[in-house]
């Protein structure tokens, strides 16, 4: 199903989505202890089927994606803690497998982007207003007076 | 039929030449007949892609599979309404869609926008021009719907039949009039740096434009959620897919211009930055058009085997985003800033809200990018997915979730924080009891629903707030206020409704995602299963046949406490011969604002079938809130100051002077 029949967004997506019957956990996967299904369920929706189009394990019924999900549910069952157990896949599969990544440097760019821009943001509006109060007195104060003749002698 | 369409639309894309000339060297040089030029061409230009469009879906309906593109996507025994429909549900239609679309809101232009400065008016559509023609020798040199086979095939290829569905006849018109609905925004921020000034007729003319695209493009993105939650059977309604993000950044970016557009029409300030914001607007439906239209995302090795229409589009991009940037840092010092403001006002209160917008959109479109720039420039291969998005930009609306309340309750210039915090006690109170009888008698483990529960009940109620103190309730006799509230300015509800659907959206999300519950199962004909209340009966299998496609249809009973059935589900497994793909339908059914949801597995060998089950609370609102914060801008653009068209047109002398008060 290549991307040219699809039309818009959505419908974009659900072409590469869509591989045939939309079930995902089946009955038999499930583990017997609620405690440890529910701790997969989490885990499964962290990691990447990886022959999706960017889908989880957890809701993708690719025969990868059921391999995945049996593999986490065995790692737990045998007493892998949840950080092992990702630390096994990743290292199976490779970190594109997570959908989160991880905070590396070569990430940094992409965590630091919402922070970064919302200081420089803030700090810009700031500075904006500051440099724009005047309004009220007429005489300006020191500083601004060094600005604007610096800004006149430019 | 087919040759005439082909004809015209080479015949628009002549004509976009000159219109995107003509009353450009008219502008510049001060010629009138030259100027005068653009409205007709503009409007001709229209008629020609519709005759064109015209063409194509008649192709369509008619199942002429001598037309490359009607083989390819369409089938004779498809219901009438998908192969009308099946006109866009394919790159060269849509793309056709694209431009009849861009044409006209150009022509629209043409023909209200006597009231507009002449050389505005020829500029604006100059550009409008310019646009077209990229697209239209887009669509000729490489997506050229009519294109004949021969000799014609007897069968077509089928439509996707994901695509037969009824929201393939909505969510692509209406995310398209968003979309491109921006493009006026776009034209008449360029025009006005190419004339280097901006007048009071620039912001009336932006502001109704923004809200017109901004209610499609809700309303699209919002069909589109609802449709991908019921066609991919596991209830979803929203996953941090790329090509969501695509059309989602421009509504983040298109909800803080229309903010900051407020703020110029009013008070003249943020020129500047509305401007900037008006082109970024249009530059992210672009890029949404590019990732979309070009595979990249699939993979980029998809766009490096057959990169003609990725590179074209590329291109496209490049000229007009590079292009309008370039205009803006040479000329924008020569527009004139606008008035000031103390920072607690309502004007500091809309440069908070596009503070947040602004970054949660450059959140979304470096997540987006990200892997494709790594995996461009390093070969490296990580995936960012709804983990991410939760993290960052889930933290970046809560403060702009939180604030949104007091924005209508400050006065412009200088606002009065405590006098609006006093009169959002009752809010603020019922928010806090709302966050207590979550947290204490629902869901004590999750924090985040008894935050978002409180959040969207503060959005609920502040908006409702805003109404009350505008119209007065509680300070003057209620026959008065009731009075202030009916003559209340309709921009006034289209705010208090747009914020409003804004909390009932919220309250949907934290609905579903905390308080749904789930069942897998694998049920024998007979067995009943319980789920948070609701008992269901599964009655079996049955066969049966529609007009191009055959399924087993799987019946569920909803059991009353009687005991006696209270209504049914039906989902289906169908099975599409011709393309040979199987999908499934999910059976659902709303009760209250609430839906069970229902979809069918692979039959077992021992007879049972696997069945998946969910209880959704709430999960109507999240699109009813989208429906709500439609209704809020369409009510804002039937305030009398902004009608669309011809706002000063239509002005009586009376409307004039509440104006300038």
């Amino acid at each position: 199903m290549s991307a040219r029949f699809s039309l818009t967004s959505l419908v974009l997506l659900l072409a590469l989505l869509f591989t045939g019957a939309a079930q995902a956990v089946k009955p038999d996967e499930v583990l017997r202890d609620p405690a440890l299904e529910a701790r997969a369920r989490v885990l499964s929706e962290g990691l990447r089927c990886m022959v999706c189009q960017n889908q989880s394990i957890d809701e993708s019924d690719a025969d990868l994606a059921r391999d995945l999900r049996v593999l986490v549910r065995q790692r737990l069952v045998a007493g892998d803690t949840d950080q092992q157990v990702m630390d096994y896949i990743v290292s199976r599969y490779g970190e594109f497998v997570l959908l989160k990544p991880r905070f590396s440097l070569r990430n940094a760019l992409l965590w630091s982007t919402p922070v970064l821009l919302l200081l420089a943001g803030g700090l810009f509006i700031v500075l904006n207003a500051r440099s724009r109060r005047p309004a009220s007195d007429s005489t300006l104060s020191a500083e601004e007076k060094a600005a604007l003749d610096k800004m006149l002698s430019d | 039929m087919v040759e005439t369409g082909h004809f015209a639309l080479v015949l628009a894309f002549a004509l976009s030449l000159v219109q995107m000339l003509v009353p450009l060297v008219g502008a510049r040089t001060g010629n009138q007949r030259l100027m005068a030029v653009g409205g007709p061409v503009t409007v001709t230009g229209f008629a020609l892609t519709a005759l064109s469009f015209a063409a194509l879906a008649s192709a369509y309906a008619g199942s002429d599979f001598s037309v490359a593109s009607v083989w390819e996507n369409s089938h004779s025994l498809q219901p009438m309404i998908y192969k009308i429909t099946g006109t866009w549900g394919n790159h060269e239609g849509s793309m056709l869609l694209w431009v009849l679309i861009l044409t006209f809101f150009g022509a629209l232009v043409a023909v209200f926008g006597n009231n507009l400065p002449a050389t505005l008016k020829a500029n604006v559509l100059a550009v409008q021009g310019m646009i077209g023609a990229a697209f239209f020798l887009f669509i000729l040199a490489t997506s050229n719907p009519f294109i004949r086979l021969n000799p014609a095939p007897i069968e077509g290829r089928d439509l996707n039949p994901i695509l037969q569905d009824l929201g393939l006849a909505i969510h692509p018109p209406m995310l398209y009039l968003g979309y491109v609905g921006f493009s006026i925004c776009f034209s008449f921020s360029v025009a006005a740096l190419i004339e280097g000034r901006i007048d009071a007729s620039w912001a009336r003319w932006v502001r109704p434009w923004t809200l017109v695209a901004w209610m499609f493009l809700t309303g699209g993105i919002a069909m589109g959620s609802y449709w991908a939650y019921y066609e991919l059977g596991w209830g979803g309604f929203w996953f941090w897919d790329p090509v969501e993000n695509a059309s989602f950044m421009p509504w983040l970016a298109g909800t803080a211009l229309l903010h900051s557009a407020i703020v110029m029409e009013k008070r003249s300030a943020l020129k500047i930055w509305t401007l900037l914001l008006a082109i970024l607007t249009f530059s992210l439906s672009l890029l949404g058009t590019f990732l979309v239209r070009s595979g990249v995302l699939t993979s980029v090795h998809a766009f490096a085997t057959d990169p003609t229409r990725g590179v074209f589009i590329l291109c496209i991009l490049t000229l007009f985003i590079g292009g309008s940037l370039t205009l803006f840092a040479l000329r924008a010092s020569t527009l004139t800033a606008g008035g000031l403001f103390h920072p607690i006002s309502r004007e500091g209160a809309l440069v908070l809200n596009n503070l947040f917008l602004t970054t949660a959109t450059a959140t979304v479109l470096v997540g987006t990018l990200y892997p494709l720039a790594l995996e461009a420039l390093t070969g490296g291969k990580i995936s960012v997915g709804a983990p991410f998005f939760d993290l960052t930009f889930g933290p970046l609306m809560l403060p702009l979730l939180a604030i949104v309340p007091f924005g209508p309750l400050l006065a412009w210039k200088r606002g009065d924080v405590i006098a609006a915090s006093q009169r959002l006690m009752a809010a603020f109170a019922l928010a806090i009891a709302a966050m207590l009888v979550t947290g204490l008698f629902i869901d004590g483990a999750s924090v985040f629903a008894a935050l978002g529960v409180g959040l969207a009940v503060w959005l609920v109620a502040g908006a409702l707030t805003d109404l009350a103190v505008k119209s007065g309730f509680g300070s003057v006799a209620p026959a008065v206020a009731l009075r202030r509230f009916a003559g209340l300015p309709r921009s006034v509800f289209g705010t208090a409704l747009a914020h409003l659907g804004l909390g009932l959206t919220l309250l949907g999300i934290v609905g579903t995602l905390c308080f749904g519950t789930e069942k897998i199962l694998s049920m024998h004909p007979g067995e009943t299963v319980e789920l948070s209340g609701h008992t269901l009966r599964f009655e079996g299998l049955s066969p049966q046949k529609g007009p191009n496609f055959t399924e087993d249809r799987g019946r569920f009973l909803l059991m009353g406490a009687d005991g006696n059935a209270d209504g049914e589900i039906a989902s289906a497994k169908r099975f599409y011969p011709v393309r040979q793909t199987v999908t499934t339908e999910s059976g659902i059914r709303t009760l209250g604002f609430s839906q069970l949801y229902l979809s069918l597995g692979d039959e077992n060998k021992d007879g049972s079938v696997v069945v998946r089950l969910w209880w959704k609370p709430l999960v109507t609102l999240i699109w009813g809130g989208g429906l709500v914060m439609m209704a809020g801008a369409a009510m804002s653009l039937l305030d009398r100051r902004l009608r669309v068209g011809a706002p000063a047109k239509r002005r009586n002398p009376a409307g004039a002077l509440a104006d300038s008060t």
